[in-house]
């Protein structure tokens, strides 16, 4: 799943979309996402740095991934698949 | 640097800078930023009260003109007077009702030397409230259903069709949003007072409110477009907050109106996007919106472009803008004194 290419965010974790005008606040953590998966980073990539630098487990990070891709589901930041 | 548009003497209506207000002064605006402070700004006012008039540091000086139902023969004279004192190079008229009547006059405006970018009239009914639904059938482009209201006993076959909510629209200005008969009765009477029949009577679409401000060159094209979001909005259904947005779907749309109406000069096109990713045309303004300002701030300096155009320079269609531009409009009480009232209000010059 990738982020739209237009979604403009910033180090603080605010996400604008400049095609519907929608904005969003979000957390550090949504920040660090966020600039992981703009940076083209996948989603093994992405979940190893997370394994590595916070005390979690892999079947509690993958809960929350897909947590995370609701959201962004939802809010309609992602790519529509083809 | 000095140029052709530096010392241009343009005239603006609209001056009613208020909670439902016209788009004279974000006219002004942009035309005092594009062409500098040798620009000499000819105000034309119908009320003694449009804040306009008195903010002088954007208005050199203000005539009122009559009403447009006084006909175009007395805006004819009034506006032959006005030139004598001011050799005006450009009007923009900036209210629906008071098109008609310009677009009339046009070419005795040219003749006198006075350049304006107007629509046709046959343009102008094309988009008219009345007959949008029909306009949306014959080019594919989805617009609410509607029913024109002649007689309040009329409601009650719109109420059948469309159930509540629905929207009550005047003519010319104001729309409700109603949610019972007695709702739809009293906002039926109210603009029939106000601007005459037919009433009309709109099926309610929910969504996101999207506005549009855009330039059509009057051979098929844009010269410019600026989508707007919608971020806080009036009770009288105004953008008091928005932000411009990008989609390939809304400039499409604007294209493909100026394509199928020939449009020439500012229109706005309100769209109420819904969540299918449907864009309803509510209604198309055939004028400048208030907040037409924001197409500069954004790169597009639609009122400079037009007055260019008027004065017969070909201008370049501007082919992109920074989304995420916001304006907030706000209150300001400013200072008058009662004796540029009086000034106004007695002569009909300030």
């Amino acid at each position: 799943m990738k982020i739209k290419s237009n979604i403009a965010t910033s180090e603080n974790g605010f996400i604008f979309n400049p095609a519907t005008g929608d904005s969003f606040s979000g957390n550090g953590m949504a920040a660090l996402l966020l600039l992981a998966m703009k940076g083209g980073k996948s989603e093994n990539e992405i979940k190893q740095d997370i394994l590595n630098r916070y005390n979690v487990n892999q079947a509690q990070l993958d809960l929350d991934w897909e947590d995370w891709m609701l959201q962004l589901k939802e809010a309609n930041l992602l790519e529509t698949e083809a | 640097m000095a140029n052709k548009y530096s010392n241009l003497c343009i005239a603006v209506t609209g001056l009613n800078a208020n909670d439902n207000p016209g788009p004279g002064m974000a006219v002004i605006r942009s035309l005092k930023e594009a062409f500098g402070s040798g620009l000499r700004i000819v105000g034309l006012s119908y009320e003694s009260l449009e804040p306009g008039v008195y903010l002088r540091e954007h208005v050199n000086k203000t005539y009122q003109v009559p009403y447009p139902t006084e006909g175009t023969s007395a805006l004819l004279e009034r506006l032959a007077y006005i030139h004598q004192q001011e050799n005006l190079d450009v009007i923009i008229p900036n209210f629906d009702s008071e098109l008609f009547n310009f677009i009339k006059v046009a070419p005795q405006l040219q003749q006198m030397g006075i350049a304006t970018f107007l629509p046709s009239q046959q343009q102008l009914a094309l988009r008219d409230k009345v007959n949008l639904k029909d306009f949306g059938t014959k080019n594919g482009l989805y617009v609410p259903a509607d029913h024109k209201l002649y007689h309040a006993d009329e409601l009650k076959k719109a109420a059948d069709e469309f159930n509540f909510p629905m929207v009550i629209k005047g003519k010319f200005y104001d729309a409700y949003v109603v949610y019972t008969t007695d709702q739809a009765l009293k906002a039926f009477h109210q603009l029939n007072a106000a601007w005459g029949a037919p009433v009309i009577a709109q099926q309610y679409v929910k969504g996101t409110e999207i506005n549009i401000a855009a330039l059509g060159d009057g051979k098929g094209n844009n010269t410019s477009i600026v989508a707007m979001r919608k971020l806080y909005i009036t009770d009288k259904g105004k953008a008091w907050a928005g932000v411009t947005i990008k989609d390939d779907k809304l400039i499409a749309l604007a294209n493909n109106f100026a394509k199928a109406t020939n449009w020439r000069g500012g229109y706005e096109m309100e769209i109420m996007s819904t969540n299918e990713g449907h864009l309803y045309i509510l209604e198309i303004n055939p004028r400048f919106p208030a907040w037409v300002y924001l197409t500069a701030a954004a790169g597009q300096n639609q009122p400079e472009a037009m007055v260019k155009m008027a004065l017969g320079d070909d201008v370049l269609p501007y082919n992109d803008y920074h989304a995420g531009k916001l304006f907030v409009r706000y209150s300001w009480d400013h200072i008058a004194d009662i004796s540029d009232f009086q000034q106004i209000s007695v002569f009909g010059e300030l």
